[in-house]
């Protein structure tokens, strides 16, 4: 079997994976970093998604291996000493969760968001969340969130 | 009020967890030595299986075991037992049985037909594929009117014509005479579109079980622990209940499709014992669609009868509906005794009759979908009321105004069973009015018609009714459980309050709410109480969570065992104070004398209750905890009106939602923030279904169509306006919180206003959804175009 090693939320990490092991599975089942959750199978819902070298990626639909030598950052590395980062204080003080399963994605998405784009229009938001699907908020609230970490009022 | 108290928006407790990646869904648990099952599901709708060849997956690496339905029959594994049985059928319910895995046949695509359990995931996958299937097609029907057509070919040996039962509601000679006696009889023809409720976390289960004290454990994803220990218990496994525990921690969502008991949960936990490993099995979305209870699935002729000054005599309703392949656990709940009593809607309406028609059909079971018969009800109810309008010239909110039951009418008996408790329609209608700007409608409609859209406004006032449910109308309509809720109040010496209730969270916030009721109950810091639900061996017992009941049934539940708390230590005061128990008065968390400054803090009184150095031991028993078992006294009636407002390209019959106001009156309320969070995600769901969900089924064939987010519609971000919120308050007259229940209702208000509002703007009536293909078809049939 291949062996695979990258950076995950700072710390080397590294395993022997089958070629066809997704980058998700390798999260959850080698790392057991759970906090990244698989919603679908085809690429839509969103919760899987998680940062690579920077950028929003959906981990279902990266094989482990082409992670090779790559930054990750997953949700469970966003908080910095014991502080939530602006997003996910912005989501709690926002109400942009209920049942917390699309929320990991949803947030990893919104940050990636903001750094490609720092005061987006609300049909900017809606559009970029296209692939996060969220079943219980109606995206109001989330949308609510991400516009006031953008206008430096989040949590 | 305090800032954590009742009517704060307190944020919520169980963030930090999900924000942070540190949730507890099932399928982050992982057991130790645990092997992964696989299932493989039947590829047609409707099939005999002359046999199954699973010896060269047997053989593969990997593979422990390949089951099939023999097996199953083998080890004398009952059914999958349906907890529900209408009442008043006119024709005897023909209950097919559903064995955990298939034998001999399959019935809708997805059945279950065998399980591969393996060291790993791939491996039992992999072996899956091996299985050889000697399948004999059958023709399939997927169309619920077409069920009992003599031409439809039989599904179940016990269900001729494929009937499950005739059911009937009202009085159908007072309808019908009414019906002869009107001035204008308004009709509608409508289907109410198959949905598949898709909470985002797919079921997942896991299935131990512990030699040591033959005692089984299943992790699994269910809306209610207790119910589903008690069927798999006693029905299917048929051993005791307390050898059977079953954790149910955090629930990425439910909206009824985790309220079943499924075979998957059956077999995970069977296999366990057998193969002598936990058994893990995790779905698939593509599984998920096959196989998850779907919601809705009506076919219906409702008419309306008016007299002359537009005043409603009657409604009459036929409704052909489906429960798919097999009876669900609930499934014919939806179909009978959650849609039929709700058809009074805010009117007085003197004669009701409704006919249910209730069949089986090739497809995935029906069972409970946010709303659950009330959205059925409401819909076709709000489509009648605004045809009605249209067609005897009143104007839609007139036609409403002249047919509201009256504020001085409660409580209100309906012919349909219920009898509200409370309500006051009006002043809804009202604030709903003004913060939709109505009176402006002209003048937008004007400017989108010089845009060339075309615009629309359109109304739903309903009811609903929830806190699910007095323990003896369950028993009448044919629960096979009582629906009162349990709650246990627990003290530390040191004073933090631990909760346990039945009730069950999977995005409600229950954490928080339940805390802020404790609060503001016993006086305590909200940061010093904790809410255990989920997990049989800790909660004594509980109904679950659907049907809007938490609050009103499991809240109560928990205000009732801090008033006995209250209570008891009114008597440990009276002792400390050395003052009668009368002269005992409890404010803000202490017991003081009355008409003295003399008092005790309810942190004190735990102390003494629970180290009973001082404490009238010869008179009580020590410590504090209490418990409850609360059966409500009636359904609550929560009410609303919602109003959409939509622009319409007549080019591509694109339809924007330009504006969405909702007023809703849930009786008091506990958490403003996490309620109008409620009514967002209603609404989405509710528009959702009315504009871009539809589960569709190949008429020939009875595959699944719409079986990944590629093919099923569901809401984005991009398809849904900011909504506009408002409430007004009628408490709940027979609960302690004076609280009704909110988490379905923009589920039942938003179909119908959004549809009445398409139908403003294109003049012709439609179907849901109404896509931009349906709504440009609608137009072109139209005699003129639009201007």
């Amino acid at each position: 079997m291949p062996t695979v090693s990258m950076t995950v939320n700072g710390r080397s990490a590294a395993g022997e994976v089958e070629g066809r092991t997704l980058l998700v599975e390798f999260l959850r089942e080698h790392l057991r970093l759970t906090g990244t959750h698989v919603g679908c199978d085809t690429s839509q819902c969103g919760a899987c998604v998680v940062h690579v070298n920077g950028k929003s990626v959906k981990s279902c639909t990266l094989l482990a291996v082409q992670a090779e030598g790559a930054e990750v950052t997953t949700i469970e590395g966003l908080a910095q000493n014991g502080e939530l980062h602006p997003m996910q204080a912005a989501f709690k003080e926002h109400h942009g969760l209920q049942c917390g399963f699309c929320t990991p994605g949803m947030v990893m998405s919104a940050v990636d968001l903001l750094n490609t784009n720092a005061h987006p229009s609300e049909t900017e938001i809606r559009d970029w969340l296209e692939g996060n699907i969220c079943r219980c908020t109606g995206y109001h609230n989330i949308v609510k969130a991400i516009q006031a970490v953008a206008q430096g009022q989040g949590g | 009020m305090t800032d954590t108290g009742i009517g704060a928006s307190v944020r919520r407790k169980e963030d930090n967890r999900f924000l942070t990646g540190r949730g507890r869904y099932t399928d982050d648990i992982n057991r130790t030595g645990q092997a992964y099952a696989c299932f493989l599901r039947s590829p047609h709708a409707h099939a005999k299986i002359d046999g199954i060849d699973t010896g060269a997956a047997k053989n593969a690496p990997g593979v422990i075991a390949v089951l099939t339905g023999d097996d199953v029959a083998a080890d004398g594994l009952g059914g999958i037992p349906c907890g529900f049985a209408p009442t008043g059928v006119q024709a005897p319910h023909n209950a097919p049985p559903r064995p955990a895995l298939v034998q001999g046949k399959v019935c809708f695509v997805g059945d279950l037909v065998a399980m591969v359990i393996a060291d790993d995931l791939n491996q039992a996958k992999d072996a899956a594929e091996l299985i050889q299937v000697d399948y004999q097609e059958l023709p399939a029907n997927v169309d619920p009117a077409k069920a009992t057509d003599s031409s439809t070919t039989r599904i179940h040996e016990a269900a001729e014509n494929n009937l499950y039962a005739d059911w009937g509601l009202g009085d159908k000679e007072a309808t019908d005479q009414a019906f002869a006696q009107a001035h204008h009889v308004t009709k509608i023809d409508l289907i109410n579109n198959r949905q598949i409720p898709n909470a985002m976390e797919p079921r997942c289960s896991i299935g131990e079980y512990d030699q040591a004290d033959e005692s089984y454990t299943l992790y699994t994803t269910t809306q209610n622990p207790h119910v589903t220990r008690l069927l798999l218990a006693a029905y299917v496994l048929q051993i005791p209940e307390h050898k059977l525990r079953v954790v149910s921690a955090d629930v990425g969502g439910g909206f009824g499709s985790k309220i079943p008991h499924y075979p998957e949960e059956a077999l995970v936990t069977w296999t366990a014992k057998k193969v002598g490993r936990p058994v893990k099995w995790t779905a698939e979305r593509s599984e998920s669609f096959l196989s998850d209870t779907h919601g809705r699935d009506h076919v219906t002729r409702a008419e309306l009868a008016l007299d002359e000054n537009g005043k409603f005599l009657a409604l009459r309703v036929h409704t052909s509906a489906s429960l798919g392949a097999y009876l669900s656990t609930f499934g014919a709940m939806s179909t009978t005794y959650l849609y039929a009593p709700v058809l009074s809607g805010q009117y007085i309406i003197p004669a009701i009759y409704c006919g249910v028609t209730i069949v089986f059909t090739n497809t995935a079971p029906i069972d409970a979908e946010r709303g659950a018969g009330r959205p059925e009800a409401t819909y076709l109810v709000e489509r009648l009321v605004e045809n009605a309008a249209r067609e005897t010239g009143i104007d839609r909110i007139e036609i409403r105004r002249r047919n509201f039951i009256p504020e001085d009418a409660f409580p209100y008996q309906t012919p349909v069973v219920l009898a509200y408790d409370s309500g006051n329609y009006a002043p809804i209608l009202d604030k709903a009015l003004e913060m939709a700007d109505r009176a402006g409608f002209e003048t937008r409609n004007a400017d989108a018609k010089s845009r060339g859209k075309l615009r629309g406004i359109g109304f739903c006032t309903y009811i609903e009714a929830c806190g699910i449910a007095p323990s003896n109308v369950a028993g009448a309509i044919g629960a096979g459980i009582g629906l009162y809720e349990s709650a246990e109040v627990r003290f530390a010496v040191t004073g933090a309050v631990t909760v346990f209730t039945g009730s069950h969270q999977h995005g409600q916030g229950h954490e928080t709410t339940f805390a802020q009721i404790v609060a503001d109950r016993l006086g305590v810091p909200f940061d010093s109480v904790d809410i255990v639900h989920g997990d049989t061996a800790r909660v004594q017992w509980g109904h679950g969570t659907y049907g809007s009941r938490s609050l009103a049934v499991g809240g109560s539940a928990i205000a009732v065992a801090c008033d006995k708390a209250i209570e008891k230590g009114k008597k440990v005061a009276a002792h400390l104070l050395e003052a009668s128990v009368t002269d005992i008065e409890f404010k803000d968390g202490n017991f003081t004398v009355s008409g003295t400054d003399q008092s005790k803090s309810f942190g004190e009184i735990i102390a003494a209750a629970m180290v009973p150095h001082n404490f009238p031991l010869d008179e009580m028993e020590p410590g504090l905890d209490q418990r409850s078992f609360y059966d409500p006294k009636n359904f609550t009636f929560p009410a609303g009106c919602h109003i959409c407002e939509v622009e319409i390209d007549p080019d591509t019959g694109v339809v924007k939602i330009v504006n969405w106001t909702a007023v809703d009156d849930f009786g008091k309320i506990v958490n403003p923030m996490i309620v109008e969070g409620q009514i967002h995600g209603g609404v989405a769901h509710g528009i959702g279904q009315a504009l871009l969900e539809n589960c569709v089924y190949d008429p020939e064939s009875g595959q699944l169509l719409t079986g990944s987010y590629m093919d099923y519609c569901m809401p984005r971000a991009d398809d849904l306006p900011n909504f506009n919120l408002g409430f007004t308050e009628t408490p709940c007259p027979h609960n302690p919180l004076g609280v009704k229940g909110c988490g379905e209702a923009g589920a039942i208000a938003a179909p119908p206003a959004l549809i009445n509002a398409v139908i403003d703007a294109i003049g012709v009536d439609i179907d849901m959804p109404a896509t931009p293909e349906k709504v440009w078809r609608a137009l072109q049939s139209r005699p003129q175009a639009a201007e």
